[in-house]
């Protein structure tokens, strides 16, 4: 170590080389390389050696094997021929459609709690509090339990049914039943509608809004967004000579006592799985929206509402102007670990075995042993998912955050 | 002045007027709070009777209808077609396997040996007041982690057998919910303080391995975890080393608590200032002892709600481990429904019930300790 004596006239403290932070830190680097690399070896010759010794092969060639089990809720094709990459297909897909459900339903819920938990009315406010405190410190499983098992096991038998919202909905063991909307050919032209009707309201808004800066005029936009939003579709669909119905559920009153109930395939069914699991789901993350809604409102001083009354705007409009908009720079970023939260707790499927990613991975890890394989997707896929939620989610953070000098 | 006489002094004080009725006592409070405007009372009415149409038939349900006291299920079943009630009977009857599983009857009182000392060592860590906080911390944290295991596991020397052996297979019930969520938190804490330090760490492998193992253990849902550790474990370890059921879960859950806990507790390092770590190091201290006696204190003591919230989530999440076939307070409620004994169609609601109502207290009260931990904290700087 010549370097080092010679170093040493100039920098006297030097005394070994493990007192240079910079040495030190690339040892202790290494060191940790070093165990990780040593550790990830025996994993994976221990789970080679494992493997060979359960004769189970390796690799992901039993996708395309026969699945042959039934799924009781699809959203693309599948039957029991279909391939076990087609089954896990169709869980995730479940899952999406639980997530995003869930998601729409618990904001709402928990934006409306939230807010209440601020009114000036007692009893909405302590009610608010209520179903807070008694839903977060519950635990979620037992409340998907608690929708499956005790409320939706508890509503008529498959030959009888509760019906409600003048007889178009009803729900019975088997879940529930509404009216199903057909599509007959020609019917391309109410989805285009729909596309030109949320164009419309884009540029309508747009509009509105620069000639509201310019002029100071106020434009209905929200009446006449919705009136566009309804409007063209029903228009195509009159126009093009009503290419579109809903089909009834037929329920069977009368009749031998097997074939009565409701008709195999008539109207649209929702299975009690999928309800139970997005209810318990939506009311229970929504109970956090709440308190995170609550305390993003108390963030924004009070001195903002003051001066938006002494402007004379009205209370409604202070929430939505003037409130809402200035809260959400708070709510923006613990509201995206709820939604997470959300969609990895969707998960919990597998309990009262809704057909989600992990209930179907489940039985397909049953049946070919391949764990490995499965878990990494299962992983994979949750792990995209909180990396795509939270990248957009920060997207729209930094969109809405305040823009300073 | 012949007018002089119009004027009038007043030499006796006016008697003080309480405020009117409308504005004070009950009247005033409710045309404030719940009648002040036509939408508000509409409010107020929807509200009550929302209220109403929930309360009541739960208070129906688990009082007055209930069954206090049988021998079985003829006990809860509805007589004549009369309202049935929550059945409390079967629950009572139930409420050892509850509490300890199947743990053998003789040797219960190694659990509630272990429960007590938690609670004598809990009690006075929890109260700020009480001295000698470290050697509590120490005899919480080190020495009665040691002394639960051999009294819950069983102790043999040599030949002899001082506490007979209880497989883990044998527990169940509350027992296996707070081993685990203990255990899970104790563990994790550490960890996830040295993962914390880790991502803060100006060391880019330490820094990166700190981030993906974060980041990795809090994007998968807690259930796959479990079925990882349940059945991707053994697969990594060598021919012949097996590992207890009980134990697999446990690093399971403390591996994916430990990342949690590290964004709670780098939540607290981040907030110290800077000139704390300065200060230190102008002292001379090296980076453990600056850790150790100056950062971590601080930031620990800051970060106490943060921990108590994430104990609380880990204890809901518990109930995921009866998915692996563990048989923890929810699972033993739900095994128990398939005991015809006490087989009556109120059974399941009053297991849910109980079972709510537990985890709902335990929950609650750690909620409400946390809120007064933060608000002792906050004293002094809080607006």
């Amino acid at each position: 170590m010549s370097s080092e004596t010679q170093d040493a006239a100039v920098k006297p403290a030097r005394a070994s080389l493990m007192n240079d932070p910079q040495v030190r830190g690339l040892f202790y680097q290494v060191l940790l390389v070093l165990v990780l690399v040593f550790l990830g070896w025996q994993i994976v010759s221990n789970t080679m050696a494992n493997l060979e010794r359960q004769n189970i092969a390796s690799g992901f060639g039993f996708m395309e094997n026969t699945a042959g089990f039934g799924i009781i809720q699809a959203l693309v094709d599948y039957s029991e021929t279909s391939s076990y990459g087609q089954a896990l297909l169709v869980g995730f897909f479940n899952t999406l459609l639980v997530a995003v459900i869930g998601i729409f339903l618990a904001t709402i819920i928990g934006f409306v709690v939230g807010i209440a938990r601020l009114s000036n009315n007692w009893v909405i406010s302590k009610i608010a509090y209520c179903y807070i405190e008694l839903v977060r410190n519950i635990p979620l499983l037992l409340q998907i339990f608690f929708w499956y098992f005790a409320v939706l096991r508890a509503v008529p038998g498959k030959r009888d049914k509760w019906s409600f919202l003048f007889d178009t909905f009803h729900l019975n063991i088997a879940g529930l039943r509404g009216p199903k909307p057909v599509f007959e050919p020609g019917s391309g032209a109410i989805g285009y509608a729909v596309i030109a009707a949320i164009i419309g309201m884009v540029v309508l808004s747009r509009w509105a809004r620069k000639r509201q800066e310019a002029t100071g005029r106020q434009f209905p936009v929200f009446w006449s967004s919705l009136g566009l939003l309804i409007g063209l579709p029903m228009l195509a669909y009159l126009l093009t000579g009503m290419p579109m119905h809903f089909d009834l559920p037929i329920f069977n009153e009368t009749g031998p006592v097997f074939s009565r109930g409701f008709e195999l395939g008539t109207g649209f069914n929702v299975i009690p799985e999928f309800l139970a699991l997005t209810l318990a789901l939506a009311i229970y993350t929504a109970s956090f929206i709440a308190e995170i809604v609550r305390a993003g409102i108390q963030a924004v001083s009070h001195g903002q509402t003051e001066a938006a009354s002494a402007l004379g705007i009205r209370p409604g409009h202070t929430l939505r102007l003037v409130v809402i908009p200035q809260a959400m720079r708070v709510i923006i970023p613990p509201l995206t670990s709820q939604y997470l939260n959300l969609t990895k707790n969707s998960s919990l499927a597998v309990a009262i075995a809704f057909p989600d990613l992990v209930s179907v991975g489940g039985t397909v890890l049953n049946q070919t042993g391949q764990a490995i394989e499965i878990i990494g997707i299962w992983m994979a896929v949750y792990l995209s998912l909180s990396l795509l939620t939270s990248s957009f989610m920060n997207w729209y953070n930094q969109r809405m955050a305040l823009v300073e000098r | 002045m012949a007018n002089a006489e119009v004027f009038q002094v007043r030499t006796v004080e006016a008697p003080q007027l309480p405020a009117p009725v409308s504005t004070s006592g009950v009247i005033g409070w409710m045309r404030l709070n719940l009648f002040s405007s036509i939408g508000n009372t509409i409010l107020t009415v929807v509200g009550i009777l929302i209220a109403y149409s929930l309360l009541a038939p739960l208070i129906q349900f688990a009082l007055i209808d209930a069954v206090w006291v049988g021998e079985d299920r003829t006990a809860c079943l509805a007589q004549d077609g009369g309202h049935i009630g929550a059945c409390w009977a079967y629950v009572g009857d139930y409420l050892p396997q509850f509490i300890y599983g199947r743990y053998p009857t003789e040797e219960i009182w190694r659990v509630n040996v272990v429960y007590a000392l938690f609670a004598l060592l809990l009690v006075p860590m929890m109260i700020p007041a009480v001295p000698f906080k470290g050697t509590n911390a120490l005899l919480l944290l080190v020495v009665f982690p040691i002394v639960a295991y051999f009294l819950l596991t069983g102790l043999v020397i040599g030949d002899e057998e001082i506490l007979p052996i209880v497989e883990t297979a044998q527990w169940g019930g509350l027992l296996v919910t707070l081993v685990i969520a203990v255990t899970g938190i104790t563990a994790s804490l550490p960890l996830g303080v040295a993962f914390a330090l880790g991502r803060r760490s100006k060391m880019p492998i330490i820094k990166f391995v700190s981030v993906v193992f974060i980041e990795f253990w809090r994007g998968v849902p807690l259930i796959t975890v479990l079925f990882m550790s349940s059945v991707m474990l053994p697969l990594f370890l060598p021919e012949g080393v097996t590992f207890d059921k009980l134990l697999r879960v446990l690093v399971g859950v403390t591996l994916f608590s430990a990342a949690y806990m590290a964004e709670v507790v780098r939540g607290g390092l981040q907030a110290i200032p800077k000139g704390q770590y300065e200060g230190a190091m102008a002292l001379g201290l090296r980076f453990w002892p600056m850790m150790y006696l100056i950062i971590l204190p601080q930031a620990l003591k800051l970060v106490i709600p943060g921990i108590v919230n994430t104990f609380i989530g880990l204890f809901k999440d518990t109930t995921l481990v009866l998915i692996v076939g563990m048989f923890d307070l929810l699972g033993q409620i739900q095994s128990s429904f398939s005991d015809p004994t006490w087989s009556t169609p109120v059974q399941g609601h009053t297991g849910y019930l109980f079972a709510a109502l537990v985890f709902w207290v335990f929950c609650f009260s750690m909620s409400r300790y946390s809120i007064f931990i933060e608000n002792k904290l906050h004293t002094g700087h809080k607006r």
